[in-house]
């Protein structure tokens, strides 16, 4: 009976992160509220604050953000089986997408058509990256300190440019300074 | 060197090194790909846009297409392989430690600093997409401003699907701007 279960989970991984890959355009913060909509709110499977920190460690760490999100979900609900199943889940349908497509490309790359879709998707996943800012803000930005990090990263990555890695660092550092020099307060 | 373990070195390469999502991996690629002659520019051109187009992450697409146009479905499967596998090793270690001390002083302070960070990251994510697709893209404008408005309203007020929401702004997309 338990196997079953299992299996069934193994299965709810898969089918979860295959479809997660399957509609991740543009890259994998267009995965973000796809991620939430499904892992959040319909499977429960991770917190809203657990999720953030999913995409927090997904996004400091190098390599691909969809297949580190993915490792991290399937880890967190069923361990080791479930970041394999989970991440090969999300690779599959660009496996299969990106054959198909790298076979037929010449006749669709200048389809207005195909065009078109894009524009939409695009515009589309914009939309839904401004819905994942606001609902993520509207846990996160509940005291000055948080607001100071959050426009001081902002205006670091998008006005002047800075490294994600060192933002992450400094980032990290000032939270672990913060929560030292708070707990001593309390001490006292 | 065999041709698959050129291919493995290379994508290993970007999944170890590669920070910051898909996009900014693409230098890294070019470089790897140029250096064991897999590629010319323009070939590597051709691959960029098909994998922003392709439903999946950037640099799997890219991945799993370089390995399929120097050695077929062996060679797609080993440059997959080679992008995916650092990112899950990292992965794995990483939430162990976050598990463990987790109700550590120091994790506590880590994520209260990047939680912050993140849903700045998240914003510039939008701007820098925002500007491709509503500035660079196409004449008028206007078009997918409110295509965007509109997904920001269903997905947030009326708790669409996303994914149902990409089908029906794809929809609109082929008919209106096709």
């Amino acid at each position: 009976m338990k196997n079953k279960k299992d299996l069934n989970i193994y299965i709810d991984l898969f089918i979860t992160f295959f479809k997660l890959g399957l509609f991740t355009i543009g890259g994998g913060m267009a995965m973000i509220p796809i991620l939430e909509d499904i892992v959040v709110r319909k499977k429960k499977w991770l917190t809203l604050d657990e999720a953030t920190d999913c995409i927090a460690i997904s996004q400091s760490l190098p390599g691909v953000i969809a297949i580190n999100m993915a490792t991290y979900v399937g880890r967190f609900k069923k361990g080791l089986r479930g970041s394999i199943v989970a991440t090969i889940g999300v690779i599959i349908p660009s496996f299969i997408a990106i054959i198909l497509i790298a076979t037929i490309l010449s006749d669709i790359r200048d389809n207005t058509y195909v065009n078109g879709a894009f524009i939409g998707l695009k515009a589309a996943a914009v939309g839904m990256i401004i819905w994942a800012v606001i609902k993520i803000g509207k846990g996160i930005f509940n005291d000055v300190m948080s607001w100071i990090i959050g426009i001081a990263s902002f205006v670091a990555i998008w006005i002047f440019n800075v490294n994600v890695i060192y933002v992450v660092i400094t980032t990290s550092l000032i939270g672990v300074a913060y929560i030292k020099i708070s707990e001593r307060g309390k001490v006292k | 060197m065999t041709i698959y373990l050129k291919l493995f070195l290379i994508f290993s390469r970007i999944g170890l090194f590669g920070f910051g999502g898909g996009m900014a991996m693409l230098p890294l690629m070019f470089q790897g790909i140029s250096y064991f002659n897999l590629m010319t520019q323009e070939e590597f051109a051709d691959l960029v846009a098909v994998s922003q187009i392709t439903p999946g992450p950037i640099a799997v697409n890219a991945a799993t297409y370089v390995g399929f146009s120097v050695s077929g479905i062996a060679g797609a499967f080993v440059a997959t392989l080679g992008v995916a596998i650092p990112a899950f090793v990292l992965v794995n270690i990483v939430f162990e430690f976050v598990k463990r001390f987790r109700e550590s002083a120091l994790v506590k302070g880590i994520f209260k600093g990047v939680r912050p960070a993140t849903v700045a990251m998240i914003a510039v994510a939008a701007i820098i997409m925002g500007e491709s697709t509503f500035i660079l893209d196409y004449t008028p404008q206007w078009i997918p401003i409110v295509m965007c408005a509109t997904s920001v309203f269903v997905v947030g007020k009326l708790k669409l699907s996303p994914i149902l929401v990409f089908a029906i702004m794809g929809g609109i997309g082929v008919i209106v701007c096709g």
